[in-house]
């Protein structure tokens, strides 16, 4: 659809507008807009920088140190990558999913349930909801969590209990909110005591209901601008994921499952050691991200999109109740088979936050989450996958060790590259609709910004504590000159600095 | 009649021999150090149990308890001292805590918050230092290594090997194997041998073992190291 601006035919020629995430930390991004000599957008790219050195690093460690290791270098979800390296390291001592002892199994899905629960109730509540509750081109000193406190106290602290709610359920599984440890190779090192069972028990029927609510929310808010928010920043797209068996919606473990635009299956049920015979990464000369495609749709054609959405287009059904009603009623308020809805991002995701709700409640009162036969053993092996559902979508891990248990060789296809096409295609979708002109102006930085988060992309910028990312806009002509400048600082404030 | 020492103000009594270290262990007094162990030799390496002994700092693992020192440990000085050499050690290898295996249960770790060291005050060095994972059981991060020599004496003294030793000086520091390919596969060093489990840091690691373990359940996750040092130390075999 926007594919024409991808790639100008006389780049030399075109004026830029560089957009300039002013981040320090984990992941530094900008987006450069080319346009042409009618001041048309042209050209539009998202450079993300993140995980550079990532595979380097872990290169020459034990592979016990993998599952550790690897949440260090992320600071946004890692749990997830714990758990990718956990399923990965099991395959180096011989144990396939299947032969993972039932309990281990299942403290890992409680402990994946809980990080997307805090994951997504920290992006909805804390980063998206400001937007969508006071709307993108509202006043930006009230446009954050802080506003929502104001207006809405009883949203904004229902979205910090669940995010806690979530942290305790990690802390009670890892020993730590943040950055404990809990999948060794084959296994996992702590049992569930009964009393810290209770003790989570005692708040979940609250946080389904707050999750359900959350749910009736965000239709709310796409029930209330029905046009805006099918179209704005959508794509078609394909989508992937895990799925189970039975195709119901899967976080923890699965085949992977592709649909095209349609709705039609691409692949499915496919074993995923078997990832790069159905997946390929192409590198382009203008970012550090790769591009993940479709092996069997080519480079072109071949970018999909992961995550929620992804994951609530994909399944049959969810195998909980709730979720399952909502899933159903996501389904009708779009008609499409597909749902390519940017801003649907947001619906999906809580009803995901809703389904990992139930599922935290159902794994609690299934008395073999308590068992302590915890770690079996097999054949060492040299080669190791593992895949998982994170927050923001498929996550591959995977890799090679010597005969002395040293990694060799590393590689990890995060959820953000996966969607890296699709992220460039929503901003080039939002640059073409909103800018126009030599003039830089704060909607359409409003606008880019909310067309990005709704990918929740693992950026710092992206997900800062006041839910603002701080952008330094540059318009640059041809000749190298800057027409206009404007900075918008991470409190929101925007300047022509 | 028994014979005492001051230590900080306190009559520590003490039997003919003894060194200050052994004297205040025994009377329950902790003094930070590394390098030493009540089953080997004293080394004297790692500086961090210094005292002042009459005004002069000595080491109190290797200097003997007289009638009538005074003997200065838990002063500001002294603790300052010992975080800067702490902290040192921090620099002059790789210590990665947050994903290191030994962590909660790590000596050096335990020491620096015993000591409220909260930063690293010096540049990092990061030497280049390889593993050696080439034996099936036993894995050796040299990134780790603090030179206290444990490993040395234990496997000299208590199993009757001499597998590792320390060669170089200053920077050049390194712990070397003995065997023909300088490799640990080639070493007779094996995974019941009290050098393997002697390392107060994690450079010397069993293989396959690593975060077995949780958190809470860790050495240093309920007790400070001086609490267990009082345990472990005050016990001599
Ligand atoms: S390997 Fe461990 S025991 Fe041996 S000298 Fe180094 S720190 Fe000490
Ligand atoms: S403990 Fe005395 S010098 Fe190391």
């Amino acid at each position: 659809m926007y594919e024409h601006l991808e790639t100008a035919e006389h780049p030399d020629k075109l004026k830029r507008v560089v957009i300039d995430p002013v981040s320090r930390v984990e992941g530094h991004g900008k987006v450069t807009l080319l346009l042409d000599e009618n001041d048309q957008v042209k050209q539009a790219r998202l450079h993300i920088v993140e995980f550079r050195g990532f595979e380097r690093f872990i290169q020459g460690r034990p592979y016990w140190e993998l599952p550790v290791l690897v949440q260090r270098l992320c600071g946004i979800c890692p749990v997830s990558h714990h758990l990718a390296a956990g399923k990965a390291i099991d395959q180096l001592v011989g144990v396939d999913p299947e032969n993972l002892p039932i309990a281990a199994t299942q403290l890992r899905k409680l402990l994946h349930f809980g990080q997307v629960l805090q994951s997504h109730a920290l992006h909805f509540f804390h980063l998206a909801s400001p937007d969508l509750l006071f709307g993108f081109d509202s006043d930006i000193a009230k446009r954050n969590i802080i506003g929502v406190i104001g207006a809405h106290p009883d949203i904004a602290l229902q979205g910090v209990k669940l995010r806690k709610y979530g942290q305790e359920v990690i802390r009670v599984v890892s020993g730590k909110r943040v950055h404990g440890t809990a999948a060794i190779p084959g296994g996992m090192n702590k049992p569930l005591s009964k009393t810290d069972r209770d003790y989570l028990l005692t708040d979940i029927d609250q946080i389904i209901a707050w999750t359900a609510s959350a749910v009736e929310l965000v239709k709310q808010m796409h029930c209330s601008n029905r046009s805006f928010y099918d179209e704005f920043a959508s794509i078609p797209s394909h989508y992937m994921g895990l799925i189970q068996t039975d195709g119901a919606l899967e976080l923890y473990h699965g085949g992977l499952r592709a649909k095209d635009t349609d709705g039609a299956v691409i692949f499915d049920h496919v074993d995923y050691c078997k990832y790069n015979d159905y997946i390929h990464e192409q590198v382009k000369s203008w970012t550090y991200m790769k591009f993940p495609y479709l092996l069997s749709l080519g480079k072109e054609n071949g970018w999909y999109r992961v995550g929620p959405l992804a994951r609530v287009n994909n399944c049959d059904f969810i195998d909980t109740p709730l979720a399952e009603a909502a899933r159903v009623d996501f389904k009708q308020h779009f008609e499409n088979p597909q749902v390519h809805s940017t801003l649907a991002f947001h619906w999906a995701r809580m009803i995901e936050a809703l389904h990992c709700a139930e599922s935290i409640k159902r794994l609690l009162n299934d008395p073999v989450t308590l068992s302590t036969d915890l770690v079996t053993q097999g054949e060492k092996r040299f080669e190791g996958v593992g895949v998982i559902e994170a927050p923001r979508g498929t996550l591959f891990h995977h890799y090679q060790i010597d005969e002395n248990d040293i990694v060799t060789r590393a590689n990890l296809i995060v959820s953000t590259t996966s969607n890296n096409t699709a992220m460039n295609e929503s901003v080039r979708q939002v640059a073409a609709t909103y800018l126009n002109g030599r003039e830089l102006n704060e909607a359409l930085l409003n606008n880019l910004e909310v067309a990005i988060r709704a990918y929740d992309p693992c950026l710092s910028c992206a997900t800062h504590a006041m839910g603002k990312m701080p952008l330094a806009v540059e318009l640059v002509d041809y000749d190298g000159k800057l027409v206009d400048r404007l900075v918008k600082s991470s409190s929101g404030h925007i300047a022509a600095a | 009649m028994t014979q005492t020492f001051m230590l900080d103000g306190l009559a520590i009594p003490f039997e003919e021999g003894q060194t200050i270290m052994e004297a205040a262990i025994a009377a329950g007094h902790y003094i930070p150090h590394l390098c030493y162990h009540p089953d080997f030799t004293p080394y004297g390496s790692c500086k961090l149990c210094n005292v002042e002994v009459n005004g002069k700092i000595c080491a109190a693992c290797t200097f003997p308890a007289r009638e009538g020192q005074t003997v200065v440990s838990e002063s500001l000085e002294r603790n300052s001292d010992r975080q800067r050499i702490t902290q040192m050690l921090f620099v002059e290898g790789n210590h990665f805590c947050p994903s290191c295996e030994k962590s909660g249960n790590c000596q050096l770790q335990g020491v620096a918050y015993h000591l409220k060291m909260t930063d690293d005050h010096f540049n990092h060095q990061f030497p280049h230092r390889e593993i050696d994972a080439s034996h099936p059981d036993i894995l050796i991060d040299f990134n780790r290594c603090i030179f206290c020599a444990l490993c040395v004496r234990a496997s000299q003294e208590e199993d009757g090997k001499d597998v590792f030793a320390i060669s170089g000086r200053g920077i050049n520091k390194r712990l070397i194997i003995n065997s023909d390919s300088g490799q640990l596969r080639d070493s007779e060093l094996t995974v019941n041998d009290r050098a393997t489990h002697i390392c107060p840091t994690g450079a010397i690691v069993i293989k396959h073992t690593a975060y077995q373990v949780p958190i809470g359940d860790r050495q240093y996750d309920h007790q400070s190291i001086s609490e267990v040092s009082m345990e472990q130390d005050g016990n001599v075999s």
